[in-house]
């Protein structure tokens, strides 16, 4: 790039403990332009982000922003406002984060005014209106500045959220994932809003794992894994490929899995849609087969696992389950029908905080363990500690409480929970988020030994780890299924280019 | 720590039973049956709505309405017997069902209106401290009251009925044990068994403690939250049944103290056995302790005025003992 960068970040490092989460960034952004990062989850991008923006403070490295003379200066934010006051706004992933709901949309514009020396003691409605109507006039917001956030959609939040940051006037624009809740109509409004912005001459730093935004705004990508940026892609045509490779790379395999074949199926979907205007899911499930969904955060991963688990209902198609139709309306009946699945994110969904090893095991499997309605305690000790040998729970008894546990071995209580009765599909979403190396390595042997006598269904954003455990590995794309791998001799690039999306792309 | 762990599990019982020896040297005749009985009979009432609150606790959630169910219900039993002239099955049943209601109603306002569990219950209250208050006009009710239009009720309590409140149960010593503490004692064994034994009790605390995991584990979380509020609805009217068959008649002035004396006792039961958490066994634990504090000093002659200021010195001491030195603080 010819111009020269308004900020620059160089050998930023960061580490919680023993652990280095960014080891030596360095990345530029210039005037009038988008640079987006991708990296997923875990590669440092949400530290990277609080660092510029003055939430954390960084252990090594420089930053520096481009002054009126294009001299740099030292840029060490050491609060949010003093971030905000140089020039350098971040817009939070959290829409809810950048506006207050019980406010109408002009004072929201203007709270930054409200607060700090020099504000005014008494609320003047009348400025404030004035004020926030020049705000939003500069930005082409056409919202009614009367209306209260609440009532508003979370696109005209978004805007609004945006426009508060801009009455700033900024150098930098830093945006985590914005689009994560919004629909593409709406998305369409906040793209032309940057694209006005690009214009205006700000520099953006635009954080996405969604493709389609990634090909509409991007003029750089910048790849990030592991705490340290792995790829730089600003040529034209931009490398979309190589940059989704960049960021879920594949390190060297230690253990190579051989991939079995299934000839019995257990499950079999039929033109299932998951989402409205998606393509739809076919697809068959055989018994003792590991079959790895991946694909992109917010292709739809958790929504088909959902879906199956009876959590939510499919718009359209059908279910066959060993032969028989299967279509559960709540996930009582889901697990009635033998369908187990070991939820995502194991604090929000998975973890009974009050309860102890034992009985986090037992929870689901009430009725089969009591007698007229009376728990047979005993069959549940035996059980948890069953479990507790089996997965290698390093734990003093099954009297434990979870919070003593470390995440590891808290997630192989949870798939655990599921493993102490037999499943005819087993459905693990993310299960090795916050796990470490040995114990996912635990998990994956242990989901491949007993994989037997069911169809065991895995969803992973990280390639390596469907590389490590599968058989097979789907792709996933825009809620629907665009791509199938036999894990043996595996075409990598045709894989990355599923994931990477795109509109040549047929489904499978 | 392992002292500290001690005086967090057992800090509770210890004082319990320090304060009857205490008060057994210090006050003359405190230990004696008759005394016992009487604690137990005055917090059999209050004892029996709070085990009932503890299940709303045990989901997460809370009744405030608990005080005016009671009331509602006693006013009905008055009303079914006095005015309209039926026999106690019939106002039995008739108090039930206003418990059974107003827990759906509950239940209703909270899961499928997503109304806040204490506004909702609060609204609950004002509406039903007014609604009792309608069909005789704002008027306490008797034997021989004169009705808005002018007649004479002419009902009576039943017999069957009033022996619910006064009748009293021989257990070694002649007309010993009370009708209400017999009850006390067998919803506490009841509910306490159901919480901590039963899948579904077990089942409720899982709600409580994560909602969504307990939903996806397979649990009809919303049944679940219901049922709470219709269990604590009926333990409540249970108490207003209690309460009529004590008084003998509907008075539009009792139960004023009912909610907050249960809601404490459930509080203070927390902190009994370092619980962290509402449980039944507490809840009686907490019931008993207020009514022994009570019936102490009451017998060392401390004024009548006292009693509300220390029932909320030890209510306050009981979530320290909970929130703060157990280190859970969480529900």
């Amino acid at each position: 790039m010819g111009n020269d960068a308004v900020f620059r970040v160089d050998g930023l490092r960061k580490s919680f403990g023993h652990i280095e989460v960014l080891g030596g960034v360095s990345l530029d952004l210039h005037a009038g332009e988008v640079t987006v990062l991708m990296g997923a989850n875990g590669a440092g991008k949400s530290t990277l982000v609080k660092i510029v923006s003055g939430v954390y403070e960084r252990d090594g490295g420089t930053m520096s922003l481009a002054g009126q003379d294009f001299a740099h200066q030292d840029f060490a934010p050491k609060t949010p406002a003093e971030a905000i006051r140089a020039g350098v706004v971040t817009v939070h992933q959290n829409i809810n984060d950048g506006v207050i709901a019980d406010l109408d949309v002009a004072t929201n514009l203007t709270l930054d005014r409200l607060s700090g020396s020099g504000a005014p003691t008494l609320f003047n409605p009348g400025r404030v209106r004035r004020e926030a109507k020049a705000v939003a006039d500069r930005m082409g917001l056409a919202i009614d500045l009367k209306a209260r956030i609440s009532d508003l959609s979370l696109a005209d939040r978004q805007m609004v959220a945006i426009a508060r940051a801009m009455a700033h006037q900024p150098k930098v624009l830093i945006l985590d994932e914005p689009t994560s809740s919004l629909s593409s109509a709406e998305a369409d409004r906040l793209f032309a809003l940057l694209d006005r912005l690009r214009g205006h001459g700000v520099a953006i730093l635009y954080i996405s794992h969604r493709m389609s935004d990634i090909r509409r705004l991007a003029d750089r990508i910048v790849s990030m894994r592991d705490g340290v940026i792995s790829g730089v892609f600003d040529r034209k045509p931009l490398d979309y490929e190589g940059a989704v490779n960049a960021m879920l790379g594949r390190k060297i395999h230690l253990d190579r899995i051989v991939a079995r074949n299934s000839a019995r199926p257990v499950l079999t979907i039929d033109g299932l849609r998951i989402a409205e205007g998606s393509r739809p899911i076919s697809l068959m499930l055989g018994d003792g087969e590991v079959v790895a969904i991946t694909g992109l955060v917010g292709v739809g991963k958790t929504a088909l696992a959902e879906t199956l688990f009876g959590v939510r209902k499919p718009l359209s198609g059908t279910m066959t389950l060993n032969g028989k139709p299967y279509a559960p309306g709540s996930t009582g009946e889901a697990i009635a029908a033998g369908v187990f699945l070991v939820a995502k994110d194991r604090a929000e969904n998975g973890i009974v905080g009050d309860f102890n090893i034992q009985e986090n095991i037992s929870l689901p499997f009430h009725k089969r363990m009591s007698r007229l309605g009376v728990l047979k305690r005993r069959v549940e000790r035996v059980t948890a500690r069953r479990q507790i040998q089996e997965l290698g729970i390093v734990c003093r008894s099954e009297k434990d409480e979870m919070s003593a546990l470390s995440g590891g071995n808290q997630q192989k209580v949870m798939v655990a929970r599921w493993m102490s009765q037999a499943a005819k599909l087993f459905i693990l979403d993310e299960p090795f988020q916050g796990v470490d190396i040995s114990a996912r390595r635990d998990i994956a042997a242990k989901l491949r030994a007993s994989a037997n006598g069911r169809a065991t269904l895995l969803f992973v954003t990280e390639l390596d780890e469907a590389l490590e455990t599968a058989d097979r590995i789907l792709v996933m794309s825009e809620q629907t299924i665009v791509g199938e791998h036999r894990n043996a001799d595996i075409d990598l690039e045709r894989l990355l280019a599923e994931v990477a999306g795109g509109p040549l792309h047929s489904a499978a | 720590m392992i002292l500290r762990d001690h005086a967090i599990r057992y800090g509770f019982i210890i004082l319990l039973v320090g304060l009857i020896a205490y008060f057994a040297i210090a006050a003359g005749g405190f230990v004696s049956p008759q005394s016992a009985v009487f604690i137990f009979q005055s917090v059999a009432i209050t004892g029996v709505l709070a085990l009932g609150v503890t299940a709303t606790l045990v989901v997460g959630g809370f009744d405030l309405s608990i005080g005016s169910v009671a009331t509602s219900a006693m006013m009905a039993a008055a009303y079914v017997m006095v005015v309209l002239e039926q026999n106690a099955v019939v106002a039995v049943i008739a108090c039930l069902a206003i418990g059974v209601i107003v827990g759906l109603i509950n239940g209703w306002l909270i899961v499928y209106m997503r109304v806040p569990d204490l506004l909702a219950t609060l609204g609950m209250m004002f509406l039903l401290v007014g609604l009792q208050r309608i069909p005789t006009e704002g008027r306490s009710i008797a034997t021989g009251m004169t009705m808005p239009d002018g007649s004479v009720a002419n009902g009576t309590f039943s017999a069957a009925f009033l022996a619910l409140g006064r009748h009293r149960f021989d257990f070694f010593i002649p007309n010993l044990i009370p009708v209400s503490v017999v009850v006390l004692l067998v919803l506490a064994v009841l509910i306490w068994f159901f919480l901590e034994y039963t899948r579904f009790g077990r089942m409720m605390y899982a709600v409580g403690s994560n909602e969504r995991a307990a939903e996806l584990a397979g649990a009809p979380v919303k049944a679940y939250k219901i049922w709470a509020y219709v269990i604590s609805g009926v333990f409540a009217s249970i108490g207003g049944i209690l309460l009529a068959a004590r008084l003998g008649r509907g008075d539009i002035a009792s139960g004023n103290n009912l909610l907050l004396d249960a809601v404490a006792a459930a509080l203070i039961g927390y902190a009994v056995l370092g619980a962290a958490k509402p449980n039944a066994f507490g809840t009686a634990v907490g019931a008993v302790f207020v009514g022994v504090l009570l019936q102490g000093l009451t017998m060392m002659n401390a004024p009548y005025y006292t009693q509300d200021f220390i029932k909320g010195v030890v209510l306050v001491v009981a979530l320290v003992f909970t929130f703060a030195l157990s280190g859970r603080g969480k529900r």
